[in-house]
């Protein structure tokens, strides 16, 4: 028997042929093996849509776990280094998880969805830890990254087209609740989170109802001025707004191959995350000796002199080279020059004046350039809407 | 409050062994154990009415003598017999001989029997050398402490001083198999495979596999360690068993057999006592498991009680083995062609070449059962009336290779494999089929029913060299320690393995006292 | 007159490496070659004509870029391609493909399975970190732990450093994967047959070890820490054969005034009073130099070419104790067209590597108890590669050349000589393997060149066919190779020195022997150094 169908290397999402309709810049790259927009008009058009009115991003790619059985929450608690039994029922939490080590191999957000029921969504396939934690657990792991398709619609007006959908009532969902409806007979979740700082959702169907779902989110949404956004806007929020994502601003533990390259929660800013008071984690004892001891390193929010961006920069603290930028970008919205950056211990505490050696080039033309930066407290960006129940219409 | 300062999950000679000397130190020490009978491995069965084997182990070879002097056994009523040669059956009657530095028979040539002197010459400073880390924790090699070392150091220093020569043959044979060292030294087929015999017994390898060198060496410590070469323990193993309990409650221990231990009591983040089949509950400052890793870990403790690394690494802790038994009850002394009554009191060796071993181990890495086996036998009662009836006889061997689980389940084997293995023996000893009074077949997974040895592997874990020394049982739980706090390993998944050696009993009792485990 | 500064014995790649670095420091050098033609295993050549065999080595990844750079060799015609692609094609009529992208590779694993898909990528993060270690001591001399000299102590603080860098459980890590078989090491990773059989390939190639065999992890390492432009672990073929190899490197020597001569059999090493002074060859013409360079196998070298009785007694017990077990036989075969295989379009991306069609470990590990018994295996484990499809100068177009490496082919069959009709049923077995899986391959065949280890050895010297020159087993490697007291390239007479892949670092067409025993040769000299060090790897 021979084959013959095209060998296609990088696959369409649910959403593709409305997505490619969109697609004016043509401009595609490779999500996990899908394709996906790096732009669809104009990447600045594109943020300020998220900033503004609303913007959609195709997330279907995130890879999706439900993680369900009797020893569920017992099993997430011994992975994840937050307190998962304060996770209600419908409400989702950000979490990160560590090897023994203590070291970060990847951040996500679990759903909560019954008692025994819960999903967690990644960034990073974790389906080989997933099923090493597993180990004396009674539960079943299931992938379902190919089996839920999701948009992330996020901005001021996002609400209001939500429920233009028929999400009635979605107002008065909490930041990082759950509430489910049906859409086209079929289900569809809808949870205010994600990875824009703004007032936002991200909506979750079946592969069969992406499509519609699309159109009649475009439908309804275009007097609300409604824009699809792709990734390189996204980037803009993400670092506006303080999140962190892996192999970018920190490598997966397990996929570290040189010395001393992982990163602690400590060393990622993500403190708040670890919660001693549960007597087995994941990391735990490396993590209480990391406390007592002191970390290497530490991540830092730097609010940089001037309009260029420090991409890839070295950090200085007088001659000497303190550390490196992780991610770097023009932040449109608070005006800022911002930076996250991982610095060796004991720089980075907030109110430090650093520098950064920023090189940038103006018709071939290649300048170096020492920019005063200082650490920042937490993300500029932070709007009220983003906490506000109920939420506001526009 | 702790009932103990440690309680120690199993009676067999590591637990004992360990128990013994804690409570010598003056620790409250309970010793429990699931079976009625102390010793573990070291025990003695009636197998049929009046017929009595050692169970499991059947040679006493690498007891160290030190534990033998520090608890007083002999006085507490351990008696050995006398060592025993070697007998390698030969197919043509013409037996090979092999007792302590010297060759007989089966036309060995003058220059095997110089290359055997040398070659034990050499090995006995090789011994030497392991000797010292095995009396010990092995070290850590990066996260060194000073005692770690100074073990380095002495080892180091140890391996410069064995001179050049035997430096260099020790750093190349370590990791290789035992079949080219053999044939670098040997030329008769017989004596190879006697010798290559020692390397593959207990394991899951064959003469060929790369480590059988390390194993091999494993087994002759018994050279440095007690009686340069196997005795038989008057009684039967379980006679062991029985003295190693009596000198643990001389010293003060408690020894509560017929009390299984259900679970490892973990509180916060520490282990802080036991949970006994009856619901009891014990405390103590320490819990020392001599159960395999796998016991411990992942049925003792649970593997959700770990992290996650520790859990997969427990996982990964490889179990396998080939070892299995034969016991036949004998209405009379079997006649082995070519040997007196003297020569049938040894040990008794059927191996007629490595290939053979080689070939006998092929079939178990596909779970199935070959045609043919090497055996390591022993007629006990000849030296111990006491074993059988008057003028009857016992007959134990143990059997290398059967799977753990072959394709079909035992019980579809397990009658055609005990016919072949009689069969087999028959070829040696013509008549033997006639005078079994009563015969049976232990095979892997009956040892991990009865003593709880997980994959029925008799070292509590395969001895590859990524699972000895500073790496036994895994990273991260060395040195008789454990990831969590209050837990402890004494067992033969603890360095320096099994083989009745005592050593990880003793080492981890010195080494818990020397880190003040129970302040 | 046939006096030279240097005379190196046998024109492979690692004995004109030896003699283009000796000629760059200015030596009056030749190399020796018993055949009419150069290369030893790295060869191409014409055995049917248009189509143009890599006879015995076949494919390239381990060939030092630094040496490669140093020695010009690209301005003298060597380029070497990266391939991608290969399949492990499975009795059910599905394979497994193997892809150069991350995530289509990741889709094709989690075909079969998800969890091992994404178990993959801690397997190439663990074994990077394997090759790391290991790649900066392939252009190094291994220090003698057994020397005080201040030189071997201060590479061997070195390399304990590099090691303890790695941490307590890391170096504990690295003595299981340097120790373990491939077997156990893959089944840590994965649960899926396939997927271990597809990788554990690498741990047996050239080995007389099955993928149960400890050890063998290492081997997986020694086939992984080659680079391809810097693609650590990529592999590619060189345009023309293997043998552009070999011409490169001779055209190399040559310009730095070398001098090779074909067509000479060496009978002896020629030793006076303890020095090497030259070589007799069987026809009884003498070359004279002060330095003579064996680039033979260790058992060829102190057995065959040098007189017992210029030898020290433990060299010889040494020399017949190393391992150089023949384990693998080589089919070339000229095709009439491209082959297709069950359930694989042939257009496909994954032709162009390297296909296999042993599906499970077990069916690999009963490939080796044939060898044990004395046979070749009667469902042998293949390498097989079509470089034509990369590589247009192999084969006339639309026609295509197929290379097919045998794992596993006894030194002797159960314990005679191999015969004609042993070649010819070795031959069945492999051609009949392939054919299982491809309804049209038979019919393709125009020519076919077999090599079992007979005529690996015949033509090319190397004892018992084994392609390693020793086996990669611990007593063999680093320190250790070829034997102890003997690893530093210096031979036990003075100004006899070795060069061939049974020095460290060993086989797979590394040229690291022959340039690593150039700097030996020339520190002895208190010549100027013109070998280059390797690149950092970070």
């Amino acid at each position: 028997m021979i084959t013959s169908s095209r060998d296609i290397m990088l696959l369409p999402t649910p959403f593709h042929s409305r997505v490619e309709a969109m697609c004016d810049m043509n401009d595609w790259g490779n999500w996990m093996g899908y394709t996906t927009p790096n732009a669809y008009f104009d990447v600045e058009l594109e943020y300020f849509a998220i900033r503004s009115t609303t913007g959609v991003f195709d997330l279907s790619p995130m890879n999706k776990y439900r993680i369900t059985g009797p020893d569920a929450e017992a099993y997430l608690n011994r992975m994840v280094t937050r307190n998962v039994s304060k996770l209600g029922i419908n409400r989702v939490g950000y979490a990160v998880w560590c090897n023994d080590a203590g070291q970060v191999m990847d951040d996500g957000t679990i759903f909560r969805l019954g008692e025994q029921d819960f999903r967690l969504c990644s960034y990073q396939r974790a389906d080989d830890w997933l099923a090493w934690c597993t180990l004396g657990f009674d539960v079943t792991i299931t992938n379902e990254s190919e089996d839920l398709a999701g948009l992330a619609v996020q901005g001021p007006t996002s609400c209001t087209i939500l429920t233009l959908l028929g999400c009635t009532g979605l107002d008065q969902l909490k930041p990082f609740g759950i509430a489910h409806f049906t859409f086209e007979g079929a289900p569809m979740m809808v949870s205010r989170t994600g990875f824009t700082g703004d007032l936002g959702y991200e909506v979750w169907v079946a592969p069969a109802q992406a499509e519609a779902l699309w159109d009649q989110l475009f439908e309804h949404g275009r007097e609300y001025l409604i824009k699809p956004i792709g990734s390189y806007a996204l980037d803009m929020a993400r670092i506006e707004a303080g999140f962190i994502q892996a192999h970018v601003d920190f490598v997966p533990a397990e996929e570290v191959v040189r010395n001393g390259r992982t990163r602690s929660p400590f060393e990622l800013g993500l403190e708040w995350l670890v919660d001693f008071s549960k007597p087995l984690f994941n990391g735990r004892s490396a993590l209480l000796a990391e406390k007592a001891k002191g970390s290497r390193y530490r991540f830092a929010m730097l609010d940089i002199e001037g309009n260029k961006p420090a991409e890839h920069s070295f950090i200085m603290k007088g001659d000497k080279v303190v550390g490196t930028v992780t991610s770097a970008a023009w932040c449109p919205t608070v005006k800022s020059n911002i930076a996250y950056a991982q610095l060796e211990m004991p720089h980075g505490a907030v109110g430090d004046e650093l520098v950064a050696e920023i090189y940038y080039q103006r018709e071939l033309h290649w300048t170096r350039m020492l920019a005063p930066c200082r650490v920042i407290d937490g993300p500029l960006f932070n709007p009220k809407r983003r906490r506000q129940t109920p939420a506001p219409p526009f | 409050m702790t009932d103990y300062d440690a309680i120690i999950i199993g009676a067999g000679h590591n637990g004992l062994i360990c128990g013994s000397y804690l409570a010598k130190a003056g620790q409250r020490v309970l010793i429990l154990d699931a079976r009625d009978q102390a010793g573990g491995c070291a025990s003695t069965r009636e197998v049929a009415p009046g017929f009595r084997m050692s169970d499991c182990a059947q040679w006493l070879y690498q007891l160290d003598d030190a534990i033998v002097r520090d608890l007083g056994l002999e006085a507490a009523g351990l008696k050995v017999g006398a060592r025993k040669r070697t007998v390698a059956l030969q197919a043509d009657g013409d037996h090979l001989s092999i007792d302590g530095d010297f060759l007989r028979g089966a036309g060995i040539g003058t220059k095997d029997q110089a290359a055997f002197q040398a070659f034990r010459k050499q090995m006995d400073v090789f011994g030497k050398l392991m000797l010292k880390l095995y009396r010990g924790r092995a070290p850590k090699l990066v996260d060194a402490n000073w005692p770690d070392r100074l073990t380095l150091m002495k080892l180091g220093l140890g391996l410069k001083l064995m001179g050049k020569t035997n430096m260099q043959d020790l750093m190349r044979i370590v990791l290789i198999n035992i079949y080219d060292v053999m044939n670098e030294n040997f030329d008769h087929e017989g004596l190879k495979a006697a010798l290559a015999l020692d390397a593959i017994t207990g394991t899951n390898m064959g003469p060929r596999s790369p480590n059988t060198v390390y194993t091999y060496l494993h087994r002759a410590l018994g050279n440095q360690l007690q009686s340069k070469g196997v005795v038989q323990v008057m009684g039967g193993m379980g006679a062991l068993g029985d003295a190693l309990q009596k000198v643990a409650e001389t010293h003060g221990a408690t020894v509560r057999l017929g009390s299984t231990v259900q679970a490892i009591v973990k509180e916060g983040d520490r282990v802080c006592g036991v949970t006994l089949s009856d619901g009891t509950t014990l405390r103590a400052k320490a819990v020392i498991s001599s159960a395999d890793p796998t016991t411990t870990f992942r049925d003792l403790l649970g593997y959700q009680r770990l992290e996650t690394g520790t859990a997969r690494r427990a996982a990964q802790y490889r179990t396998r083995s080939g070892t299995a038994k034969l016991h036949l009850a004998l209405s009379d002394l079997p006649a082995f062609s070519g040997l007196d009554t003297a020569a049938l009191s040894q040990r008794l060796v059927i191996a007629p070449t490595m290939d053979a071993i080689e070939s006998a181990f092929n079939p178990m890495k596909y779970a199935e059962c070959g045609p043919k086996q090497v055996f390591d036998i022993s007629i006990p009662s000849i030296e111990d009336s006491s074993l059988a009836p008057s003028g009857q006889h016992v007959l134990t061997a143990l059997v290398h290779y059967l799977p753990y689980a072959p394709k079909g389940g035992w019980e579809a084997h397990r009658q055609a494999v005990l016919d072949n293995l009689i069969e087999q023996l028959e070829a040696y000893a013509p008549g033997i089929k006639g005078q079994i009074v009563a015969s049976e077949l232990l095979v892997p997974p009956d040892f991990e029913a009865a003593y709880g040895m997980t994959g029925g592997n008799w070292h509590h874990g395969e001895l590859s060299i990524d699972q000895a020394l500073m790496m036994r049982p895994f990273p991260g739980s060395t040195q008789y320690k454990t990831t969590i706090d209050g837990l402890f390993l004494c067992g033969a998944g603890a360095h320096p393995g099994g083989s009745l050696m005592g050593l990880p009993g003793r080492n981890a009792a010195k080494e818990m006292i020397k880190q003040g485990a129970f302040a | 007159m046939n006096k030279y500064d240097a005379i190196v014995i046998g024109a492979g790649h690692n004995g004109l490496t030896n003699g283009a670095y000796l000629a760059k420091a200015g030596l009056k050098v030749a190399v020796l070659e018993r055949n009419p033609y150069i290369g030893g295993a790295t060869v191409s050549r014409e055995l049917h004509k248009g189509w143009y065999y890599s006879n015995c080595s076949y494919v390239a990844s381990l060939l030092r870029p630094e040496i490669t750079r140093d020695l010009e060799l690209p301005r003298h015609g060597l380029q070497v391609v990266p391939f991608g692609g290969g399949a492990t094609f499975m009795q059910n009529g599905d394979h497994l493909g193997s892809y150069s992208d991350h995530d289509r590779h990741y889709r094709e694993i989690a075909r079969h399975s998800k969890r091992d898909a994404n178990a993959y990528d801690r397997y190439v993060a663990d074994t990077s970190r394997q090759t790391k270690l290991i790649r900066p001591y392939l252009l190094k001399t291994a220090p003698d732990p057994t020397s005080l000299k201040l030189r071997d102590l201060r590479d061997l603080i070195e390399f304990a450093k590099s090691f303890t860098s790695m941490g307590e459980e890391g170096l504990l890590d690295t003595i299981k994967f340097w120790t373990a078989s491939v077997g156990d090491y893959l089944n840590e990773y994965f649960e899926t047959d396939v997927l271990k059989a597809h990788l554990a390939g690498s741990g047996i190639i050239g080995t007389a070890l099955g993928v149960y065999s400890p050890g063998t992890a290492y081997v997986l390492l020694h086939h992984y820490m080659g680079d391809v432009d810097g693609n650590v672990g990529a592999w590619g073929f060189a345009r023309g054969g293997m043998g552009a190899v070999a011409d490169a490197l001779s055209k190399a020597f040559l310009s730095y005034g070398g001098e090779i001569i074909c067509d000479a059999n060496v009978d002896e090493i020629i030793v006076r009073g303890g020095e090497a002074k030259g070589v007799a060859l069987k026809d009884g013409t003498e070359y004279h130099a002060d330095i003579v360079v064996s680039n033979l196998d260790p058992k060829r070298t102190f057995l065959d070419i040098i007189n017992p009785k210029d030898l020290p007694d433990d060299v010889i017990q040494k020399a017949q104790n190393f391992k150089i077990r023949g384990s693998s036989g080589k089919l070339n075969i000229a095709l009439d067209g491209l082959p297709t295989f069950d359930g694989l379009d042939p257009r496909s991306k994954l032709m162009a590597g390297d296909l296999h069609f042993s599906d499970s470990l077990e069916r690999q590990e009963r490939a080796y108890d044939d060898w044990k018994n004395g046979t070749w295996s009667k469902d042998p484990y293949l390498d097989m590669m079509i470089p034509s499809l990369t590589d247009p100068t192999m084969a006339p177009p639309g026609k295509h050349m197929m290379s097919v490496f045998v794992q596993y082919a006894p030194p002797k069959v159960e314990g005679r000589d191999w015969t004609d009709e042993d070649k010819d049923g070795f031959e069945k077995s492999v051609i009949d393997q392939i054919a299982k899986y491809s309804p049209n391959f038979k019919d393709l065949i125009l020519h076919c060149e077999t090599r079992t280890p007979r005529e690996i050895e015949a033509e090319v010297g190397l004892t018992e066919g084994n392609i390693f020159m020793g086996e990669l087993t611990f007593d063999q490697l680093l320190f250790n190779r070829p034997f102890p007291g003997y690893a530093q390239y210096r031979g036990p007479i003075k100004g006899m020195y070795m060069c061939s892949s049974g020095t460290h670092p060993g086989g797979g067409v590394m040229a690291a022997p022959g340039a690593n025993a150039a700097r030996e040769i020339l520190m002895d000299l208190k010549q100027p150094n013109t070998v280059p060090g390797g690149y950092a790897d970070d």
